[in-house]
């Protein structure tokens, strides 16, 4: 293999320095002359009628500068269905409904204003379960849908289907059938990082907002259609990331918030600030969506699966997100984990008075993963087959086509699954007795960016300067993950030149070229490919250039630690140049010229069909958990008590951060099989803070061993493949399977708390009991 | 109501005409500018306000601004020399892949720190139990566990 100076370093972050010495510039941070807070009130009522609001009280108290309510603003309507207004007028829908906005001269007062403001309501009835809300009779949550025609159902006009194969054959080919229902709940992204903007209008009225989000270009659509609905039609926005405190996929919205800050500030005049606190955080922003999910899975009697049958019901609470579009991302694993030639998947998304939800790390993929890998489990037991090997016989392979017309290039499945099995010793461990037991569970994510827009692409732009840096400039948003380390690291390696020499400009969208977002896994992947490209343009020039010097042609040179060289006579001094020095060569001469390129990369991927099918991605990561958990009979707890986490990676193009990832994700994921949850009644979240969210902490010891596979992949960078998602997917299923394994109870419904495992274990007791007794 | 109060701040002695309702974070971040000290619940449950008061870690957020009269405050500002050279327990965070978004950091540098100078050879244990207060959504823990501990292997001295 060939030796890089760059690729494959365990480099540390390039923010790293600044991070540790506080210097970071957070939203919580920021400040700018003249500036306002912003503060929003909220529904009192889950499900009402606005009567009246006067907010003349609000209005004549000293340092409030601006007091909006639904009823003093232009109609905007924002969300992936446009069901959402940034202030309500008429009823409120939720407990998270924004019913005004105040802007004041600090936080206190904005806060006591917001006392001032009365709110008469009429309650109304409210519906808080999806199969409830669906029936004949529900309180409709939207009389109108967003064009103003009546709506008849509070089902969403957003089915998704898909079918491959024939289900009739699969089932009559199955000998062992596994039906069963699993239940996830609500989960909160958790960023440490509190969530807010800064907005503010130039004169021109042209709109600048200070944003954490991680979709800038899309974010400035939203905007400036925002702006449009203002009267301001044909004004821009200009987005400018501060450093971010955490994504998880809780910034792949524009949130209300940010269009109440921009509505205050454009009353004001001012920049306007709104910033959250921890309990607006889990009370106001949409965590992961919860699901009811029926499974049917059969395989012959060898151990092949012949159909998977998948039926979910999603409940969307009042408003819809982009992520309720999270079932395109749950038919990854539905279709293409294993091989299973008969599929149907069928997913329904359901208005209730509950808050509503977004996307959250996985996309929806840690929800389907865990029903499937649950039932494969159980049908592995129906068939006698022990659930490694059973994984084993139906295991993905290089060079397949799935049934949703995915093109599997490389998958390290099988290898993730080996080197899984051999760090739980596998083959001796099942029964170890004493509440301990094994579990283990796959997992398949878009690996090669996913066209989930028209484009997939990324733009980037770089330019050298006189003394040899180079300025690598990109729409990615660095969100924690390292994207901005790595891009510099593979800059580096094309050029001949040292991270440190790279220096990537990033988060403004009036200097950034285009890209689509950080999501699904595909920053590293897109803009590393971006960066790949744009470095060759670079170094042809300089290649060119610098031929005119050495007298040797440009494809007889080559750079390698800043030193241009005629490569077959490498260590002859007379035939080198220092890379700065042609740089200032070119600059200080008559036409001169400078070293820029540009590049637009977009992956060779393909949007899903009508019938959702289509290679959505240009590759898959796979990977597989397993897990030995001990279980404590008397109180419930569970400990894990090994970790495997196994990633096809395509290639570490920084190991240290690829195991930082996986290292979080797996406890994210062990958070999410365990404890954590957002605990809803009637739609309120009771449990807005850390010591009633059970987020895990220090004292939670989770040793994870990361285990990375490599079979390098054409399409990726250097081979890699993205990886930001997937280490959160597998978890839940393999500690619900060790779990099983270790004490012969199955929990179906996340999070598996002590109370279930108990209850489980009574029940199974119980039943023991009574068919000891009819037997006696 | 103002007063005024005086402390330590980074090694200096300050003053400083304070609101008395408000608390050690309030003053750090607004009236110091000292923004490295982060707020991430304002209740004392994140532990991203973590600074030093007296030796002892302290979530800022929780400390009335008044209680801090005469007292040694250190931020995450004051951690490094006065040459700009990084206290072993940051340079040890940028290099185990500690930092990740980054937020929660100053204040888990500093729940490091108070560790290691009551316990300068710490177990693992006691390294998670040190910073049990300090919560983290990126990392999983792990290289922040694994860079107090290469701090404290005796190689480093």
């Amino acid at each position: 293999m060939t030796e890089f100076a760059n690729v494959g370093r365990r480099i540390p972050k390039v923010d790293a320095r600044e991070k540790v010495t506080g210097r970071a510039s957070y939203i919580n941070d920021l400040k700018l002359p003249g500036m306002l807070y912003g503060k929003i009130l909220y529904s009192k009522y889950p499900h009402a009628r606005i009567k009246h609001i006067d907010i003349s009280k609000a209005e004549s108290l000293p340092g409030v500068r601006a007091v909006l309510t639904g009823y003093n603003i232009p109609e905007i309507r924002v969300g992936f269905m446009k069901d959402n207004t940034p202030l309500k007028k008429g009823k409120v829908r939720n407990w998270k409904d924004e019913v005004a906005a105040v802007a004041a001269i600090d936080p206190d007062i904005a806060e006591a204003a917001l006392d001032l403001i009365e709110v008469e309501y009429e309650e109304l009835p409210g519906v808080f379960d999806p199969v409830e809300a669906m029936q004949d009779g529900a309180p409709l949550i939207h009389e109108f849908d967003p064009k103003g025609r009546p709506a008849t159902s509070n089902i969403l006009k957003l089915p998704w289907n898909l079918q491959c194969g024939d289900m009739e054959t699969g089932k009559a080919a199955a000998a062992y059938t596994v039906s069963d229902q699993y239940r996830v709940t609500w989960v909160a992204h958790c960023c440490m990082g509190l969530s807010g903007c800064i907005a503010q209008f130039d004169l021109n009225n042209n709109l600048t907002m200070y944003s954490i989000t991680q979709i800038p270009f899309l974010a400035q659509n939203d905007f400036n259609s925002a702006l449009a609905a203002m009267g301001l039609k044909g004004k821009n926005t200009r987005i400018i990331n501060t450093v971010i405190g955490g994504g998880f996929g809780s910034k792949l919205d524009t949130h209300i918030y940010e269009y109440i800050a921009i509505l205050l500030s454009f009353k004001t005049r001012k920049p306007v600030k709104i910033m959250f606190t921890r309990a607006e955080e889990f009370q106001y922003q949409p965590p992961r969506q919860p699901a009811i999910i029926d499974v049917t899975q059969g395989c012959d009697k060898n151990g092949k699966l012949t159909f998977r049958e998948v039926a979910m019901l999603l409940d969307n609470g009042a408003y819809t997100s982009w992520g309720a579009t999270t079932p395109s991302v749950m038919m990854v694993p539905i279709s293409s984990l294993y091989r299973v030639p008969n599929i149907s998947y069928t997913a329904k998304s359901v208005y209730t008075n509950n808050i509503y939800s977004q996307a959250m790390r996985g996309y929806g993929n840690p929800q389907a993963t865990f029903a499937l890998e649950c039932n494969l489990d159980q049908l592995a037991e129906q068939a006698g087959i022990d659930p490694l090997d059973f994984r084993m016989r139906n295991v993905n392979q290089p060079g397949e086509i799935t049934p949703q017309n995915f093109k599997i290039t490389t998958c390290g499945l099988k290898e993730c699954l080996e080197k899984v099995a051999d760090g739980l010793d596998w083959t001796h461990s099942q029964g170890r007795g004493q509440g301990r037991g094994v579990g283990i569970a796959s997992l398949i994510h878009v690996g090669g960016g996913a066209r989930v827009y028209k484009s997939d692409g990324h733009g980037m732009i770089m330019k050298l300067d006189d003394f040899g840096k180079i300025s690598v400039i990109t729409g990615a948003v660095e969100i924690g993950q390292g994207s901005e380390t790595v891009l510099a690291q593979v800059t580096a390696e094309v050029l001949g030149l040292r991270t440190e020499d790279v220096n990537v400009i990033k988060g403004d969208t009036d200097i950034c070229p285009w890209d689509v977002g950080t999501h699904a896994s595909r920053q590293t992947f897109v803009s590393c490919n971006a960066a790949i490209n744009t470095a060759a343009k670079i170094k042809q020039q300089i290649l060119e250039l610098a031929s005119r010097h050495l007298g040797a042609a440009p494809n007889e040179l080559d750079i390698k630690n800043r030193m241009i060289f005629v490569t077959s006579d490498p260590d002859n001094p007379e035939r080198q140049m220092e890379l700065d020095k042609l740089l200032r060569k070119v600059h200080y001469s008559r036409q001169g010229r400078m070293i820029m390129a540009e590049y637009f990369y977009d992956p060779p991927n393909e949007m899903l069909d009508r019938e959702f099918k289509g290679n959505l991605s240009c590759c898959y990561a796979y990977g597989a958990t397993g897990v030995e958990v001990e279980v404590d009979k008397e109180t419930g707890q569970v400990k894990i008590l090994q970790y495997y986490a196994a990633h096809d990676v395509g290639r570490a193009l920084n190991p240290m951060l690829l195991e930082g990832q996986i290292y979080g994700a797996a406890v994210m994921g062990t958070g999410y099989a365990l404890s954590e949850q957002l605990i809803v009644k009637n739609g309120r979240v009771m449990n807005d803070n850390f010591l009633d969210y059970k987020m895990l902490t220090a004292m939670d010891y989770i040793p994870v061993k990361p285990i990375i596979v490599e079979p390098v992949d054409s399409v990726g960078p250097f081979g890699a493949k993205g990886v930001g998602e997937p280490g959160c997917v597998p978890s839940a299923p393999a500690i619900a399977n060790a779990i099983y394994d270790a004490v012969g109870v199955r929990i179906k419904d996340l999070p598996i708390t002590n109370e279930k495992i108990l209850t489980a274990l009574k029940a199974k007791a119980d039943k023991g009991e009574k068919s000891l007794s009819e037997s006696g | 109501m103002k007063k005024e109060i005086f402390f330590t701040l980074n090694g200096k002695l300050v003053n400083a005409e304070v609101d008395v309702s408000r608390t050690l974070l309030d003053v750090l971040r607004e009236q110091f500018e000292l923004t490295g000290t982060k707020e991430g619940c304002g209740v004392g449950e994140c532990g991203a306000c973590t600074v030093l008061i007296n030796g002892l870690s302290i979530n800022s957020c929780l400390m009335p601004i008044l209680e801090v009269e005469s007292a040694d405050v250190v931020t995450v500002e004051g951690l490094a020399d006065e040459q700009g050279r990084l206290d072993p327990v940051q340079e040890a965070f940028i290099q185990h892949g500690a930092v990740q978004c980054g937020f929660c950091t100053p204040g888990m540098v500093m729940s490091a720190k108070a560790l290691l100078m009551e316990n300068p050879h710490p177990t693992e244990d006691q390294i998670r139990a040190g910073i049990a207060g300090n919560l983290c959504r990126c990392t999983g823990y792990i290289q922040i566990v694994e860079a107090i501990k290469a701090v404290t292997e005796p190689t480093r001295d």
